[in-house]
């Protein structure tokens, strides 16, 4: 039974996936590729791993699509813009860039298809992985956190101005 | 869930097609949100990969990567849409063809 759910997840992943890539309207790809997340959770949690897959979904598909949902209604991108964006999605386009990528998955599934294990089966629960994580990992996290707050001070820099041109106009 | 024993090939072939869709899309789109949007798709194929491996060993080390995966995106998503505000606001275009010249 899992077997089915699996596949079929990976399914909806990828197809969801070359979906929201493919399409013209922001919007619409926006959401194609929260489905892809939600696929791509629902494997993980096949694979044993539910911390993973809940995380997925709160942070890749909430938090992080969120953003993005933000800024294209921000944005306002309209009719001119798809259609500029469909004008680009001709053949004449993708055919390149679309035998390059076959190319390279080819390769990538000849490199992989090899071998004949099997993911163990086992759950590997949040406790381990926060053992892991503030344990070995522990100066990664500081890493992450320096990251995060220099992607915190470039995002309020990068806004700045908007924040300032909104101000002006309150007074 | 003990009855799960995909293969691990099959997964990291998942992986690998996610992973090819986002670069297709990257080389093919030039509309700067859809280019972010493929970065996303490259980043979540490598986290998949990484929690196969995870799964496979039977090691929380794979979810340790993901967490720093997430953590990674976060950081390039919120700054990257911090770029398209500017592009937009400096160029009123989100076609990266108009952005190739610096100081333009």
């Amino acid at each position: 039974m899992s077997f089915v759910l699996f596949y079929l997840a990976a399914a909806v992943a990828v197809g969801a996936t070359a979906m929201a890539l493919t399409r013209a309207n922001a919007a619409h790809a926006l959401i194609y590729l929260i489905v892809s997340l939600l696929g791509v959770a629902v494997l993980f949690f096949l694979m044993g791993a539910p911390f993973a897959a809940a995380l997925e979904v709160v942070v890749y598909a909430g938090a992080i699509m969120v953003l993005f949902v933000f800024v294209i209604m921000m944005l306002n991108l309209g009719e001119e813009s798809q259609r500029e964006e469909r004008a680009l999605l001709d053949f004449g386009h993708w055919w390149l860039p679309g035998f390059l990528t076959l190319l390279l998955l080819a390769e990538l599934i000849y490199v992989m298809g090899y071998s004949t294990s099997t993911l163990s089966g086992g759950t590997v629960l949040p406790k381990e992985v926060a053992l892991k994580l503030f344990g070995p990992y522990v100066l990664g996290v500081e890493l992450a956190s320096m990251l995060l707050l220099a992607g915190l001070v470039g995002a309020y820099h990068l806004g700045q101005h908007f924040l300032a041109r909104d101000r002006g106009r309150d007074d | 869930m003990n009855t799960m024993l995909i293969p691990l090939e099959h997964v990291l072939v998942v992986a690998s097609m996610l992973f090819a869709l986002g670069l297709f899309g990257l080389m093919l789109r030039r509309n700067i949100i859809f280019m972010l949007m493929s970065l996303e798709v490259m980043l979540n194929a490598a986290a998949l990969a990484f929690i196969a491996a995870g799964a496979h060993w039977q090691a929380a080390d794979g979810q340790v990567m993901f967490i720093f995966i997430l953590a990674i995106a976060a950081a390039e998503v919120s700054v990257g849409l911090g770029l398209v505000l500017q592009m937009r606001r400096q160029m009123h275009t989100l076609d990266m063809n108009t952005a190739i010249r610096l100081k333009g």
